[in-house]
């Protein structure tokens, strides 16, 4: 119960933002959620508890996200070992053209699955791609909305600055 | 010498490419790719053979700007009704460049471009601005527009002869999501003229006051302005095998008295994921403008003449079909994306009013069989992405 | 003109409904539900400058011009 209201406290903040800036700041509980990944167990979020987590939401029919996700990748293979991961929630209603996509852009973070976008409502998602910076806590720290080239940019500044908390 | 319905070729051509440059300026709250954009255009009937290549290049500067230049040629062998009629079979050339901005800012494109064609007694000139927004989380995309053009008329021939022709395009157009299968759009366009608006070559007939059986020529006289609104619907429709209907239909208006329907109906259907095949079929009527006759009855018998066929009581059916093979994020260095598409459109006009003066056959005038005709329009075209 | 009277108000209505901010009304196609909208196949142009030249080979040909362009759909990221 408290949880859901803490989801619906969350999502109404994120919907209320204007979706006319690019990045937020703020510092919410983000909502839970399970979802089966692409190694084929479930990722729960809150396994990840005590991690820097980049949720991002992606669909292989964006064209910004393509761009985005070798770079992402790249951050990735930096900062893994300092206690950050990436969860990339595909939003695909066929995971086919997410397979097919992922041959072509490979990317070693791990990817879930969410083809009845149940936690692209729970986040209330306002533009394709989404990302959420979540600190070791479990707080929702910054919203990227879209994606522009240098984003990449702030993303590292703000996991450099999440991972030294 | 030159035919007539290369006026209508040109000034059509000038506005238009800068018309449907709108079109284009915007998908989303994202800047048009970069990519190379050649084509190849033939259009073979009534008389005429006319094609050539169309090469466009964009490029993105930083995450905001897209710059984009095309060069564009028609290359004309005109043999066409009005041509036989009053002159000879003709070549000639049309070249045209056009250099383009766009200006990427929250969800608002700004664009602005400019174009020039020039053939041997045509110069055009078309400056052109629009703006796209989009909003309602990206379901409501609306788009404004202005253009405003400047032409030369010249006479080959005649090099003291020449005159001037001004443009102006207003253009709103509103793009709706209505649900995740279905798309709507209303695009209205206004459109005003001034200046020198006829063709210097083109004729009008009337009889002979000496012989009703024969019909001499006068040059044909347009009025100096003319202001024209169209209004479009168009609706697009998902089909879960991965397939689209479309509708459209146009509606239009001018101050010379044309009023004009447009109905298209469209199919588009994804064999898989890299082909894809289309066809589509259209059907155009017009009512003739007002000062408009095929044969008049006596010389400067009105203001205005005109005996141009594109402004007489005519009807006109498209069928097209084409294929489209795509290859997304492909191996070929450097290219992201490749589409390659091959369309064929088979064009048929009828003439409810105009009547073919060089059919085989004696005929009193205003007798003539009705002109008809057919022409086969071929585009082959590669884009690359970058 | 009453044409561009027509164009000014309906100009002026669009800007007014653009420039509404946050209402009551929620966009009801979700920024991750354009899977379909974005599929190559609902592009209201997809052939590139081969589309804008059969404007003009129509415009060449008949007296009706204007309002055959559009924009939207897609994909609505960023």
């Amino acid at each position: 119960m408290k949880a859901s209201i803490q989801s619906l406290a969350v999502a109404g903040i994120l919907a209320c933002l204007s979706p006319l800036a690019g990045a937020e700041a703020i510092n919410v509980p983000a909502p839970d959620f399970t979802l089966e990944s692409r190694s084929g167990e479930n990722l729960r979020l809150e396994d990840h508890r005590g991690e820097v987590v980049m949720l991002n939401f992606w669909a292989s029919w964006c064209g910004p996200c393509r761009q985005e996700m070798p770079l992402m990748d790249e951050l990735y293979s930096q900062y893994k070992d300092l206690g950050f991961t990436i969860l990339a929630v595909n939003v695909d209603e066929n995971r086919e053209e997410a397979h097919r996509f992922l041959d072509k852009v490979p990317v070693n973070y791990p990817i879930l699955y969410d083809p009845e976008s149940s936690v692209s409502e729970l986040y209330e998602v306002q533009a394709m791609p989404t990302t959420v910076m979540i600190d070791r806590d479990g707080n929702a720290r910054y919203l990227h909305y879209g994606y522009q080239p240098g984003y990449e940019d702030e993303y590292e500044q703000q996991i450099r600055e999440l991972v030294r908390e | 010498m030159a035919a007539t319905d290369r006026r209508q070729l040109v000034r059509s051509g000038c506005l238009l490419l800068a018309l449907a440059l709108f079109g284009h300026s915007a998908i989303a709250a994202t800047l048009p790719v970069d990519n190379v954009d050649v084509l190849y255009h033939r259009y073979d009937g009534g008389g005429m053979v006319i094609d050539g290549p169309s090469v466009l290049v964009r490029k993105g500067i930083g995450s905001q700007v897209s710059l984009s230049g095309q060069y564009y040629v028609d290359s004309v062998s005109a043999a066409s009704v009005d041509v036989l009629a009053t002159a000879s079979p003709y070549e000639e050339e049309r070249n045209e460049y056009t250099f383009g901005v766009d200006y990427l800012h929250d969800k608002s494109i700004l664009s602005l471009g400019f174009t020039n064609s020039t053939e041997n007694d045509y110069e055009a000139n078309t400056v052109y601005f629009s703006v796209s927004q989009e909003f309602f989380g990206g379901m409501s995309t609306v788009t404004m527009g202005y253009a405003s053009g400047w032409d030369e008329v010249g006479r080959v021939g005649n090099d003291s002869f020449s005159e001037e022709a001004d443009r102006r395009n207003y253009q709103l157009g509103l793009s709706q999501v209505v649900t995740r299968n279905s798309l709507v759009g209303v695009d209205l366009e206004v459109v005003t003229d001034e200046g020198f608006l006829q063709n210097p070559y083109r004729q009008n007939r009337y009889i002979d006051p000496n012989d009703s059986t024969a019909f001499l020529y006068q040059p044909e006289r347009y009025p100096e302005t003319r202001t024209s609104t169209s209004v479009a619907l168009r609706a697009l429709y998902y089909l879960p095998y991965r397939a689209s209907i479309r509708g459209e239909y146009r509606y239009f208006s001018d101050t010379w008295g044309i009023n004009a329907h447009t109905v298209e109906l469209g199919y588009v259907h994804g064999l898989n994921q890299h082909w894809t095949l289309e066809g589509s079929i259209r059907f155009y009527s017009q009512n003739e403008a007002d000062f408009y006759s095929d044969l008049f009855p006596f010389e400067n018998s009105q203001t205005h003449l005109a005996r141009d066929k594109e402004l007489s009581s005519l009807s006109g059916t498209t069928l097209a079909a084409g294929a489209v093979y795509e290859w997304k994020q492909t191996s070929l260095p450097g290219i992201d994306r490749l589409q390659f598409s091959l369309l064929l459109d088979w064009l048929n006009f009828d003439y409810d009013n105009f009547r073919d003066v060089t059919a085989p056959g004696d005929y009193l005038p205003g007798e003539e069989p009705l002109y008809s005709f057919d022409a086969l329009v071929t585009r082959a075209s590669l884009i690359l992405e970058y | 003109m009453r044409s561009l009277s027509i164009f000014t108000v309906s100009a002026l209505l669009a800007a007014t409904f653009a420039v509404s901010g946050c209402s009551s009304v929620k966009p009801w196609v979700k920024p991750y539900e354009r899977d379909n909208l974005a599929d190559p196949v609902m592009s209201l142009s997809r052939h590139g400058k081969a589309d804008s030249y059969m404007h003009h080979v129509y415009q060449a040909r008949e007296s009706a011009r204007g309002a055959e362009g559009g924009s939207g759909g897609g994909c609505g990221c960023n």
